[in-house]
């Protein structure tokens, strides 16, 4: 019959792998098995406590300390990642020391300290040196101990995400702030129209990272004091019950179900940022372009792990899209 | 003070030239790229510069943008000086406002295209119409369009740079620079970049622009195009122009010894 009938081989065996998969099943069985029967994990006790009132505040309050921290930390972060490239030598040290000092000590640490700020400075003056202040406040009315907790993680973090923002910004190739300057760009429209929206592809992955980090962070707010986030306030109720494990699992719990709906999100946000360099389809209502009826459909999208610059030799055909 | 400081196009005194350099030199630290170039481009004229690598051929045209700051001499496009505002017999360096806005009238393409690979050709056509003149989206598009048409890529305006050929992201470049309505064209060596079979699209699109006068000035190694198009050549070396004049002319007859070792190279 025809030459081109489809290839009818005997599949390659891999009875190892096979074998190994089987040891690894069986393991995991065993382990939940005897995990679901062995009285100290207590599984009453973390039903019970799941969905207790004080946790599911305690679950908020992680959240609300995450978010609101990143937030700061990324704006700051921003800032700082353009002061290293400035060409003023003063901004640019100045900056630098900055990420010496926060991200040379332990978070901790830092959460101490903001914590015995009220002590160091007793009243914050807001105006001119050597004048009557605008406004003065009492350090301790002022910040309470959920403001300095997010102060001190956003301080901390905006080291990190000043590093991640100057990376993402020196990976867009120079060229592309030269073509849009040489069209009478401005500096703020260039950043915002051309570079950032590249760079973000190499912002996001790692950033997302460190939303989930912080989230785990959080569990450190202990040192200023805080105690009504997520870990310190079941560690708090296993004090009063003496059952410490199914605390912990309650607490585990929570903190899995926020980072999965983190990665979900970080998921999404690659994709909308691969645009152009992914290897989608040109248009966006996914049908053919004109032109050019036998283009293969493309499968699959990884968004991640293209190339940031250009290719010396572009593919020649339009048809060819789907290979970088 | 002298005459190529002509205002405009106006009645008064003659109308100045699109490019005037006199004495143009640049340097990088201790490096001096260019050594006093003195050149003129008039409205309308396709001059092709060509010369060695690393003579200062990118560099003297990233000057006439300003993307370079000259170090000595002077530049002015359209009567215009470049990067400085001269009062009182003093110069004052541009607020970066005021460089902007004599880019926007100088169109730019690159060896490296330098398309934004995040946006479709159209998206790319049309971003510095609608960001840096404020046209309206209807307007810009319908713009983009014709250009698009005019560079033969009106099938492929919802396509990203990735998904193009060479020779078609050099043509959406080329449309893209146009969009601002420059009234001269800089183009770094447009065609290095590309496959020899690519050349040939780009270079026609470049021919028809040069018919329709817009004026140009072109750094290439296609002789053959400076023959066909260019109305002068001028040969650059070590940053400095040894010999300049009528194309056919110089490439058949070169009067420098360095012009005639270059030609023996590149023809
Ligand atoms: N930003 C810069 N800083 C320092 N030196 C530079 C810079 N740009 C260019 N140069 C130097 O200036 C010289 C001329 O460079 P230029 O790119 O203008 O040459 P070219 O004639 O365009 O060469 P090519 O044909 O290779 O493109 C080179 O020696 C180069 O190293
Ligand atoms: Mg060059």
């Amino acid at each position: 019959m025809s030459s081109e009938s489809p290839i009818q081989a005997i599949r390659l065996r891999h009875p190892w792998r096979n074998v190994f998969a089987v040891v690894l099943i069986a393991g995991a069985a065993l382990f939940i098995l005897d995990a679901a029967g062995r009285p100290a994990y207590d599984w009453p006790a973390v039903a019970k406590y799941v969905f207790d009132r004080r946790i599911t505040q305690a679950a908020v309050n992680t959240l609300q300390l995450t978010v609101y921290s990143m937030i700061i930390a990324i704006v700051l972060g921003v800032i700082l990642a353009i002061m290293r490239l400035s060409p003023n030598p003063v901004v640019k040290s100045v900056a630098w020391f900055y990420l010496w000092v926060f991200r040379g000590t332990p978070v901790y640490v830092q959460l101490v300290f903001w914590g015995l700020l009220s002590i160091i400075y007793q009243s914050i003056d807001i105006g001119i040196p050597f004048m009557e202040p605008f406004y003065s406040f009492q350090t301790n009315a002022a910040l309470n101990t959920f403001t300095l907790a997010i102060i001190g993680l956003a301080l901390n973090e905006a080291a990190y995400m000043a590093e991640i923002v100057r990376a993402g910004l020196l990976s867009v190739d120079r060229g592309q702030e030269e073509a849009a300057t040489a069209l009478g760009m401005g500096w703020i429209q260039t950043m915002r129209r051309v570079i950032v929206p590249q760079a973000m592809r190499i912002i996001i992955p790692p950033t997302g990272n460190e939303v989930i980090s912080m989230l785990k962070t959080t569990s450190l707010v202990t040192a200023v004091p805080y105690s009504f986030d997520l870990y310190t306030r079941s560690r708090d109720i296993s004090a009063e019950t003496f059952n410490p494990i199914p605390m912990l699992i309650v607490a585990s719990l929570w903190y899995l179900l926020f980072t999965s709906i983190l990665m979900v999100g970080q998921h999404f946000l690659e994709k909308r940022f691969a645009r152009g360099v992914g290897d989608r389809r040109p248009d966006k209502k996914g049908s053919a372009p004109t032109g050019t009826g036998a283009v293969p459909l493309v499968t699959g999208t990884q968004p991640t792990v293209v190339a940031p610059t250009q290719t010396e030799n572009p593919p020649s055909s339009p048809g060819r899209e789907g290979t970088r | 003070m002298n005459a190529s400081e002509a205002t405009g196009a106006s009645g008064h005194g003659p109308i100045p030239p699109m490019v005037l350099a006199e004495g143009v030199s640049k340097s990088f630290g201790s490096n001096e790229v260019l050594k006093g170039i003195a050149l003129e481009v008039k409205r309308g004229e396709v001059l092709c510069l060509v010369g060695p690598s690393g003579s200062g051929k990118s560099t003297f045209l990233r000057c006439i943008n300003h993307l370079e700051v000259v170090s000595a001499g002077r530049l002015s496009v359209d009567g215009e000086l470049i990067g400085y505002r001269e009062a009182n017999g003093k110069l004052y360096e541009l607020r970066p406002r005021e460089a902007a806005r004599q880019r926007r009238d100088i169109g730019m393409v690159f060896q490296r295209f330098n398309l934004f690979p995040h946006m479709t050709a159209m998206q790319n056509v049309m971003e510095a119409p609608l960001r840096v003149k404020g046209e309206n989206k209807a307007l810009a598009e319908q713009k983009a369009r014709d250009l698009l048409d005019r560079v033969g890529l009106a099938d492929r305006e919802d396509y990203f740079p990735a998904h193009l050929s060479g020779g078609q992201q050099q043509r959406v470049a080329i449309a893209r620079a146009l969009a601002m309505e420059p009234k001269l064209m800089l183009f770094d060596e447009p065609t290095s970049a590309l496959d020899p079979e690519l050349v040939g699209e780009v270079l026609d699109v470049m021919k028809g622009l040069a018919a329709d006068g817009m004026t140009m000035i072109v750094v290439t190694h296609e002789m053959g195009f400076a023959r066909e198009v260019a109305d002068s050549l001028v040969f650059m070396d070590a940053g400095v122009v040894v010999e300049t004049g009528d194309p056919a002319e110089v490439l058949a007859n070169p009067q420098h010894q360095r012009t005639r070792a270059f030609f023996s190279k590149v023809l």
